[in-house]
């Protein structure tokens, strides 16, 4: 993995500086400052409480950070609404997934293709020439880039809601990438799953970040420490809102103040491997 | 599907099995027949059915077999083919013998060490694998077999960080086949001329339920007799749809895809995925169906699970139907007329339920239906008749490339295999062993001259199974010769029959029947998880594994349900007397099934010897402590304590 620190502003994708966020008097994040760079696995750890979340909320725009800015391809984001922020390129899946229950899993995957339609609700409603092939073109990119990635072709047409979870997080991370994000943010994607499925999604997410089709730079939170370690070029350490450090995975896993912050764990690899 | 040129008769293929005659040489002659306008193939990707015409088939395997040449193939060289069933496995067996090598067919979920042991024993030059899993249990063996030479793969996925020099791709090898032809444009017909039909084309190996698999060396004339004098039982049409998605490396498939197929010309069909391959076999209705009996018990299974399931009205109109239909069929197996009434009944069993029934389980075109390969219970045949499907038991083995007896359409008795095909002779020994003689016998075992010799006598295939010859001359098998067991009064039993009456319960997966010279009979049992899971969960029951699950107290009921269902109607002493829910399901990966899920016997007495000696003990508990082993590697210890349950006064 990338052992390089140093960082020119190009490469630079998401830029967050100095940012506060408070609910009441409990305050959540405390000047917390990160820099994603363009084709990164960067990792953001900690303990239960840490911020993870709320760092992630702040960054598609569910939360409304008090202080710091955060830019994204070099523009200032901060006062953007979720949906303005997706149309930039930002995807995220959910801690626990949040996906529509009563419809297929194509309809959810073609859901998340919606910033790309181009034709209008009336000519929808007709279906002829321009918005049939358009169409045809988001089925196949669908089919090809996704359904056959992620595995998914004896579900294309089944309800999310009676799938199994590991299943409805699949999907999730399907209809994030229909967006085709330049960033992924996964809310512990490896969460509630078996040994196979936490492999199958590590894999996943290798394929979307390396393979030449995609390339996504991904924020990725977890708990999983094995998994972590393996896949992430850098890792950003959080404990009560403040960084620890933010580094590469050998420098985490040296740095005493994160042993101490996962203190009573043992080992940093103490996982399920 | 088009029905184009076809005469609406079914042929036998109409094709002379010369001596001279191989597989690549009838191959050609029908890919040049058929041409660029006829469908030899269909595979669905990206949820679209592609079609491959006869001439892109030719030209793959033309292309494929000259850069296995360029590569260094010689005449009689070994290539193995590991994968699920697509195109291109086809495509290099195909190849393999028209560039005079021999094919060998690895089952795709194959351990490291079957695989290391078939590619080590075959002499293997060349592997076919499909993508990332097969590349990478073909390189972790790559250091320890020398003669392996080459590893092709034709799925990208997950390959970007593979740079052996070992490694090459199916278009590269295709690429130098197609270099290959402009320096020798000849070459690809002069190979196939070369070809005669008593070399070997096919070096297959049997599964085994007792010890290593043993490779059996099949000719061209063993596989073009076979399928030919099965089309003459039962023609096809060069229109018809075949569905191929079990393991190439089962006869079986080989039979209907190259021996049958071949000669026929009948579209092969490739599901997407083997997790799509019941919906895919909906979407295409094939004519004619050949699978190993623990498919159609899994029709039967999703059956009545749905029955369970569905409203009252349409639980009545089943209920209805199958009435009907089990008149019906039992009427036709006693080859009586059907009144005018019973057609009545028959038609209004056929619109309101069985149409809709057999639509979903893709059998409304199939006109014949077989099963083979380990024993089929009669509830579950007898099922399928009730529903309208024409389904025969077959009985063959690797050795004679596939099947020698068949049922014949309107002389089908459940309980028997039927009559030899053309061409086979079937005889009874003294011992009553099956022995077969026909064109179709194989030429012997790769490198174990004794097996051979103890199998092959004057030209006699000894089968190692025990069966007679009934009244109307239908063969019947009774078992395995060593797992016929010998009951407490002295008769002989076959257990396979009890294990397939107990399956025919949705609830279980497997049975494993005890009982030789022992003072009753006694039962393994495993339950189906989804079924029985189905179930607790709506009897509002909590659990949390398998084990947890099998040793609950109302799963215990319900399986002593159904083994008394099963003990009915049969004499006391073949009645099981006393029966425990394993904690796990019987998997061929811990050597307990093959890998076409036949019960290895002597295996399993051996494994679980604590639970056949407290079966027979007058104990009501036995404590478990072992070790279980992940396919990953990773082991669990399980420490627990299975309930006997003894049923009584029946």
């Amino acid at each position: 993995m990338a052992e390089s620190t140093e960082s020119t502003n190009n490469d630079v994708l998401l830029e967050i500086e100095d940012l506060h966020m408070s609910f009441g008097k409990v305050r959540a994040l405390e000047g917390v400052s990160l820099k994603v760079k363009k084709g990164e696995i960067h990792s953001v750890i900690g303990p239960n409480g840490a911020g993870k979340t709320v760092m992630m909320n702040c960054i598609n725009g569910l939360y409304h950070p008090q202080k710091g800015t955060i830019r994204f391809k070099g523009q200032t984001i901060n006062s953007l609404r979720p949906h303005e922020r997706s149309k930039m390129g930002i995807a995220r899946t959910f801690q626990k997934v949040e996906v529509f229950g009563g419809m297929t899993v194509l309809d959810n995957i073609r859901l998340g293709r919606h910033n790309h339609y181009r034709s209008g609700i009336l000519s929808g409603a007709v279906y002829l020439g321009k918005t049939a092939r358009e169409e045809i073109e988001h089925r196949t990119f669908i089919e090809e880039q996704i359904i056959d990635l992620l595995e998914i072709e004896h579900i294309r047409h089944k309800p999310v809601g009676m799938l199994p979870y590991g299943l409805q997080k699949r999907v999730e991370l399907g209809r994030a990438l229909a967006l085709e994000p330049d960033l992924l943010i996964l809310d512990e994607p490896l969460a509630g799953l078996n040994l196979e499925e936490v492999e199958d999604m590590a894999r996943f997410i290798l394929d979307v970040n390396e393979e030449k089709r995609w390339k996504v730079t991904c924020l990725l939170v977890e708990h999983d420490m094995g998994v972590v370690m393996d896949l992430s070029d850098r890792i950003f350490v959080l404990n009560f809102g403040r960084m620890i450090i933010d580094g590469t995975p050998k420098e985490v896993q040296s740095n005493p103040d994160v042993i101490k912050a996962y203190l009573g764990e043992e080992d940093l690899y103490a996982t399920r491997r | 599907m088009q029905q184009d040129g076809s005469t609406g008769i079914p042929t036998g293929g109409g094709i002379e099995i010369t001596p001279e005659l191989t597989i690549p040489k009838l191959f050609v002659r029908q890919a040049r027949k058929y041409g660029a306008d006829r469908v030899a193939m269909r595979e669905k990707e990206f949820g679209i059915w592609r079609p491959i015409s006869w001439q892109q088939y030719l030209d793959n395997v033309k292309h494929l077999a000259l850069g296995l040449v360029a590569l260094g193939l010689e005449d009689g060289d070994k290539v193995s083919m590991i994968g699920d069933n697509r195109p291109q496995g086809l495509w290099a067996e195909m190849a393999t013998l028209c560039a005079r090598g021999i094919g060998v067919w690895l089952f795709q979920d194959c351990l490291i060490d079957e695989v290391r042991y078939i590619i080590d024993h075959s002499d293997t030059k060349f592997i076919f694998g499909e993508g990332q899993e097969e590349v990478d249990k073909a390189l972790s063996i790559y250091d320890e077999c020398p003669k392996l030479k080459k590893i092709i793969w034709d799925d990208p996925k997950g390959l970007r960080h593979y740079h052996q020099d070992c490694l090459i791709s199916l278009e590269e090898v295709q690429d130098l086949g197609k270099k290959l032809e402009k320096e020798k444009p000849h070459l690809f017909d002069e190979m196939i001329e070369k070809g005669h039909g008593k070399e070997v084309a096919l070096l297959f190996y049997t599964s085994g339920t007792t010890a290593l698999p043993k490779g059996a060396l099949l000719s061209h004339n063993n596989m073009l007799t076979m399928g030919k004098h099965l089309m003459e039982v039962d023609p096809c049409l060069d229109t018809d749809d075949y569905v191929s998605y079990l393991p190439f490396a089962w006869i079986g498939e080989q039979m209907m895809s190259i021996s049958c197929g071949l000669q026929i010309g009948y579209t092969i069909n490739f599901p997407e995925e083997p997790d799509t391959a019941q919906e895919n076999i909906r979407e295409i209705g094939p004519h004619v169906m050949f699978a190993p009996p623990r498919m159609y018990e899994q029709m039967t299974r999703t059956v009545q699970v749905k029955y369970l399931d569905s409203n009252w009205t349409k639980r009545k109109f089943y209920e209805m139907s199958t009435k009907i239909g089990y008149r019906l069929a039992d009427m036709k197996f006693k080859k009586r007329p059907i009144p005018w009434y019973w057609k009545l009944l028959q038609k209004f069993a056929h619109i309101t339920v069985q149409k809709k029934l057999k639509d979903h389980l893709g059998l409304s075109r199939v006109r014949n239906a077989y099963t083979g390969g380990a024993a089929m219970g009669p509830d579950h045949f007898r099922f399928f008749h009730a529903l309208g499907v024409n389904l025969k038991q077959i009985y063959g083995q690797t050795e004679v490339a596939g099947i020698s007896v068949v049922h014949r359409t309107g002389d089908i008795k459940f309980d028997t295999v039927g009559h030899p095909i053309p061409g086979t002779e079937i005889r009874i020994t003294k011992e009553g062993e099956i022995i077969t003689r026909s064109p179709s016998v194989f030429l012997g075992y790769y490198k174990n001259p004794e097996a051979t010799e103890s199998t092959l006598k004057d030209g006699w295939l000894y089968s190692g199974d025990k069966g007679f010859i009934d009244d109307d001359g239908h063969l019947v098998v009774f078992d395995r010769t060593k797992d016929v067991f010998t009951l407490k009064d002295g008769r002989p039993f076959a257990p396979q029959y009890l294990e397939t009456r107990l399956k025919f319960s949705p609830y279980i997966k497997d049975s494993w029947v005890i009982g030789h010279e022992r003072d009753y009979i006694s039962a393994v049992m495993c339950i189906d998880y989804t079924v029985v899971g189905n179930w607790a969960d709506a009897k509002k029951l909590n659990y949390t594994s398998y084990q947890e699950l099998s040793q609950m107290p109302e799963v215990y009921d319900l399986v002593e349900k159904q083994i008394r269902q099963a003990n009915k109607d049969l004499p006391d002493v073949a009645k099981v007397r006393r029966f425990i829910n394993l904690y796990k399901e019987l998997d061929p990966d811990d050597d307990e099934l093959t890998r076409t899920r036949k019960l290895r016997r002597a295996f399993v007495e051996k494994r679980y010897k604590e639970i056949v000696d407290a079966l027979y003990s007058d104990k009501d508990t036995v404590h478990i402590d072992t070790t279980i082993r992940y396919e990953d590697g990773r082991e669990s210890h399980i420490k627990t304590d299975l309930k006997i349950v003894t049923i009584d006064d029946q």
